[in-house]
């Protein structure tokens, strides 16, 4: 299994990266660096989501989170500050209590997950590999996600639409468009 | 102990990076800065779901055969048959047909659903970022701020008549 020890090696290269842009992040007080360091994060992920054989979320994630959220954030940065305050200590060790806090429940969780790529597990046993059965012979389409994303759950995907023109409209009204106030580039999502 | 964490390796840098987010959310008084809090939170869980749904050896869920789940499981058997028939004749013949049949039997997926759920979650996320992000514009516009100290203290000397 060669293979399989090489991607390894790629994705802890990759889960450093994300780690290490995370605490950039979180120090840096310019906002431009940050919006721009959210990007990389974005596309970061992306590439791990090729890894673990997820290419359709990867290219939506590389599209939509590192592309759009992007020029959304650069936007609003523009019409806002370029600079974010420091951070009170009050409010550093306040945060870090909570953190810890849900970080360690979360940690004492992790022994009931399921093992990583296991393919009898759970979560990937029943629903998800009925798809995968189902799909050729209901659908006929070769890309299991595609089938159901848009077949069997359609109506999903029509509510997601909906939550898509709903925020539009959100932006407009918020922003005012076509009240001559003020033009923005804001409500083109996809 | 050290088993069960290293055969679920993938949670931890995910729950480091989830704090992390969580942590920009809380500390930070800038408004923007709060929202790339949020987006980083998100996409570590995007993450956490996508770890779940990989399986070991498994390819992306695009099923190889184009289209029909039954001529799959029958190329399989021809081919099986090809190869036992063939391999007689040509060493390489043999081998390519048995390739075939072994791919086509034997291709491991990883689970298409989680793959679903977040691409519809991507979509979602970005639309209530746009929101957001609007939302910050306007408050911007409205007090000329956008860290939450400054926002209180105007909303304070707001309510109370006080021009501090």
């Amino acid at each position: 299994m060669m293979d399989n020890d090489l991607t390894q090696y790629l994705d802890y290269a990759l889960i450093a990266m994300l780690l290490a842009v995370g605490f950039a992040i979180v120090r840096l007080r310019n906002l431009f660096a940050v919006v721009m360091l959210t990007g990389v994060y974005s596309l970061l992920s992306a590439a791990w989501f090729v890894s673990l054989d997820a290419v359709d979320v990867a290219f939506t994630e590389a599209a939509v989170g590192a592309g759009i959220s992007t020029v959304l954030m650069l936007g609003a940065m523009l019409l806002t500050a370029r600079e974010s305050e420091p951070a009170g200590q009050k409010r550093h060790w306040a945060a870090l209590a909570v953190v810890a806090a849900a970080g360690a429940a979360l940690f004492f969780a992790i022994p009931d997950m399921p093992v990583y790529g296991d393919p009898n597990s759970p979560a990937n046993a029943y629903v998800g590999m009925d798809y995968m059965d189902r799909t050729p012979n209901e659908i006929g389409v070769p890309n299991v996600v595609t089938a159901v994303l848009a077949s069997y759950r359609g109506y999903d995907t029509f509510g997601e639409t909906v939550v898509i023109f709903t925020a539009a409209l959100g932006v407009m009204l918020l922003l005012g468009f076509g009240t001559g106030r003020r033009e923005d580039e804001e409500e083109d999502e996809a | 102990m050290l088993d069960i964490l290293i055969e679920r390796f993938n949670y931890i840098p995910i729950i480091i990076l989830m704090m992390t987010g969580l942590y920009v959310i809380i500390a930070t008084g800038n408004l923007v800065k709060r929202l790339v809090g949020l987006s980083l939170f998100q996409t570590s869980v995007f993450l956490l779901y996508i770890t779940i749904g990989k399986v070991f050896g498994g390819q992306p869920p695009i099923l190889v055969d184009s289209g029909h789940g039954e001529d799959a499981g029958h190329g399989a058997e021809t081919a099986a048959h090809g190869a036992e028939t063939a391999a007689g004749y040509g060493a390489d013949a043999a081998h390519y047909a048995a390739d075939t049949a072994h791919y086509a039997a034997e291709a491991v997926y990883s689970n298409p659903l989680p793959h679903v759920l977040i691409l519809t979650a991507i979509v979602v996320g970005v639309a209530t970022l746009a929101v957001g992000l609007a939302l910050v514009v306007r408050i911007r516009e409205s007090y000329g701020t956008i860290e939450d100290d400054a926002l209180n203290a105007a909303d304070y000397s707001l309510e109370t008549g006080s021009s501090e």
